[in-house]
């Protein structure tokens, strides 16, 4: 339609953390596995050999990524595929469980189902800045702890998890420790071993690969069972035949993700980050959702006192201006977000605030629009709908 | 856009017979996954409930179709607190509200067209059955029935205010239903041939006795006892019910009094519990009072007015002469006894096919 395309040529989008457009090199790489090189990697022939070695080599880089052994990475169908596997595959009824009130949907909707089936599940509450307590995770075990799960970076608030200390205390106690890094891939460096983990999640389409692809670091020698059965794939840990675009795809976004480590993107991706959010701070009733923690680089969320969140998302939309807040229901409207409940907000607060998440390819010019945008759409709300 | 013919057909005139700038919104007001499992509420919700999948899954695709930004507004909260809640109130104390008269004033045209507004456009256009056009004469926006009089759906919008009208579109106004089914297939709309709704949208199965008992349930609020004695009208006692929430007045069906004539529901005492019945002689009444009123014609009722009113949404409207009492209350004396003026329900006066205005019958 004429009006979605020439609304989209000038958009804005600061919502890197719902997803991301896949990087052009993830494209051209992903290319020859359509159609010339189409060999399913379990057959024997030279066209299955192919797709072989090609899953091979991805392996190699997201094994880089996660700075841990090819052996020990299972591609998946994303990150809630890498999450349900890593709670259904660890936990056994009478089990307990601990994870945290802030995490993404793909490990409280398995843990509440696993709560219903003789699962003991223990949730931390955040500190009001966004931060678990490593101490409180320590205070929750009890000698049934089978598994902790805590995400490495909040995907509303982007603040970053002390998932290192978690580790150590996981591994003092004697249970497993599994973190959803989905929102921490491309951000921040994936260290397995230095983090402690023994099962980790990734998704392709968060940091510039395809969506529909995924990685999972498996410690060697942890129990987990598969939770897609149907065939002898990765190790037996995920039957179905192998995505071979998609996992060339999410391998090629690691590479990339890997190098933006290092080349100073983090460094500019701040100083955007913190000129938006003091552009936004200098609007009447604005507030940091966060403010203080340690936060993943692109990330910002903030309150805007006496707005309703979700038509300034309709009404920032409108002028060119992709953001998000809330959790998306099924109908498509947005609800207030758990995670900022859960650090304290009340309905209201929690309905009033917006998640900005740049892309690495930001701007400073996508900043001073934006800071436009809303700034006048905010006292535009204000003045005609008060919330 | 509620994914109905009406407003689909709606954003199609407006965007493409009219040309106009056009955002597609639809409220979510209620999950109807919410009282799932509680008794009489079915686990999946039908299509032409209120916000159900299906329903969302259509007006999507006709903005699609049409070109336009389509979002999901969601007004839950305020749906519960200015509509559920006070619905399941008005029952527990004996009378029987209009959900639909709640939802026009509170949400429709109040937070939607703030909604609206605050988000860059002019106006909000629905497709509700009713002109609204200026009469420069007496300064004022009118309210008035449309062409399509069985689609008439003035005695549910008759608490808009001035500055309401000025900012609301309803272009379905002079159109009837099968011309605006045609207009639908006219434009392509796959929806043209969709049964209309009919029941409250937020009730499954139009069971609003089980509703009230799921929803105080799920609040953790007891079902209030309001059983109590069934009498004559000269005070017999000839039984008793389960609840006050199960009558309303006029009500025929489901009294469990045996009698040789017709007998109804003719007064509910909603602090003794006590229901009477009678036959139908007993069941008419000259006057009503009307409280919380909304004017629209006139600025406000200065003397008594003759009008035609309507006690319900299918009531032929009925002449009586109103005058305004202590409290900006009013007072309606029919030119013949009406049957069945119930608490709760609306009373709309009409002069010819203008809303003069309205209130709440007490």
């Amino acid at each position: 339609m004429a009006m979605g395309e020439t609304k989209l040529t000038a958009h804005i989008y600061m919502d890197a953390n719902a997803t991301t457009p896949l990087a052009p090199e993830v494209f051209q790489a992903m290319r020859p596995y359509w159609i010339d090189q189409f060999g399913n990697p379990s057959s024997i022939h030279m066209q299955g050999q192919q797709a072989h070695s090609a899953i091979d080599q991805a392996r190699e880089s997201v094994a880089a990524l996660f700075a841990c052994g090819e052996a020990d990475v299972i591609f998946t169908g994303g990150g809630t595929e890498g999450d349900n596997s890593a709670i259904f595959g660890m936990m056994r009824t009478g089990d307990h469980l601990i994870t945290t009130s802030i995490e993404h949907r793909a490990v409280l909707q398995p843990a509440e189902r696993l709560a219903a089936r003789g699962v003991d599940v223990t949730y931390i509450d955040p500190q009001p800045k966004g931060a678990i307590s490593a101490e409180a995770v320590r205070a929750a075990i009890t000698p049934r702890t089978r598994l902790i799960s805590v995400m490495l970076a909040n995907n509303e608030t982007g603040v970053l998890q002390p998932v290192e200390e978690i580790g150590r205390i996981a591994a003092e106690a004697g249970a497993y420790f599994h973190t959803d890094a989905v929102q921490g891939a491309g951000k921040v460096h994936l260290d397995v071993n230095r983090i402690g983990c023994h099962l980790l999640t990734v998704s392709g389409h968060k940091f510039h690969g395809p969506k529909g692809a995924g990685a999972m670091y498996v410690r060697p020698g942890t129990p987990i069972e598969p939770f897609i059965l149907g065939g002898s794939h990765e190790r037996r840990l995920r039957a179905g035949t192998v995505n071979v675009p998609a996992v060339v795809g999410l391998a090629k976004a690691a590479e990339l993700a890997l190098a933006s480590l290092t080349d100073g993107t983090e460094q500019r991706l701040v100083r955007l980050r913190n000129r938006l959010e003091s552009g936004l701070l200098a609007i009447d009733g604005a507030a940091v959702n966060g403010a203080g923690a340690p936060r993943t680089a692109n990330t910002t969320n903030i309150r805007f006192d006496e707005v309703d969140g979700g038509a300034l998302m309709i009404a920032l939309d409108l002028k060119g201006l992709a953001v998000s807040g809330g959790s998306a229901c099924h109908s498509g409207a947005v609800e207030p977000s758990h995670v900022l409940s859960a650090m304290g907000l009340d309905k209201h607060a929690a309905n009033s605030s917006i998640r900005f998440s740049l892309l690495r390819t930001a701007t400073d010019e996508d900043v001073d629009r934006a800071l436009d945008i809303i700034s006048e759409a905010v006292k535009k709300l204000r003045s005609l709908a008060p919330a | 856009m509620s994914g109905g013919v009406d407003s689909s057909t709606v954003a199609a005139i407006l965007a493409r017979d009219r040309g106009d700038t056009v955002i597609g919104l639809t409220l979510q007001l209620w999950n109807q996954n919410r009282l799932a499992g509680h008794p009489g509420i079915p686990d999946t919700p039908k299509a032409g409930r209120c916000c159900s999948l299906d329903d969302v899954y259509d007006a999507r695709r006709v903005a699609v179709q049409l070109g336009i930004p389509y979002y999901v507004v969601n007004q839950e909260d305020r749906f519960e607190q200015d509509v559920v809640r006070p619905f399941v109130e008005e029952y527990l104390a004996g009378r029987t509200p209009i959900p639909c008269s709640l939802c026009n004033n509170h949400l429709k045209f109040d937070q939607l067209l703030k909604t609206a507004r605050s988000i860059g456009a002019d106006s909000i256009a629905t497709g509700h059955y009713a002109v609204n056009e200026f009469d420069p004469v007496r300064g004022r926006w009118l309210l008035k029935r449309p062409a399509d009089l069985a689609k008439d759906q003035t005695y549910f919008l008759f608490g808009l205010t001035q500055d309401q009208l000025a900012h609301t579109l309803f272009p379905l106004g002079h159109m009837t239903k099968p011309e605006v089914r045609e207009a639908a297939r006219r434009h392509g709309l796959r929806l043209a041939e969709k049964p209309d709704s009919q029941e409250i949208c937020f009730i499954p199965n139009g069971d609003y006795k089980q509703f009230i008992a799921a929803y105080l349930t799920e609040q953790g609020r007891p079902i209030p006892d309001t059983a109590g004695e069934m009498v004559s009208a000269d005070g017999k006692v000839l039984s008793h019910h389960d609840g006050i929430e199960n009558f309303t007045i006029g009500q025929r069906k489901g009294l469990g009094v045996p009698s040789p004539s017709p007998l109804y529901v003719i007064h509910i005492d909603p602090a003794s519990h006590r229901v009477t019945v009678g036959d139908d002689a007993d069941l008419t009444t000259r006057t009503l009072r009307a409280r919380q009123l909304n004017w629209i014609s006139v600025p406000s009722l200065a003397g008594p007015m003759r009008v035609r009113a309507k006690i319900r949404h299918r009531h032929e409207p009925a002449w009586a002469t109103i005058e305004p009492v202590e409290d900006n209350k009013v007072l309606a004396t029919f030119d013949e006894p009406q049957r069945a003026v119930t608490p709760g329900q609306s009373v709309v006066f009409y002069d010819g096919d203008e809303v003069v205005g309205g209130g709440w019958i007490y």
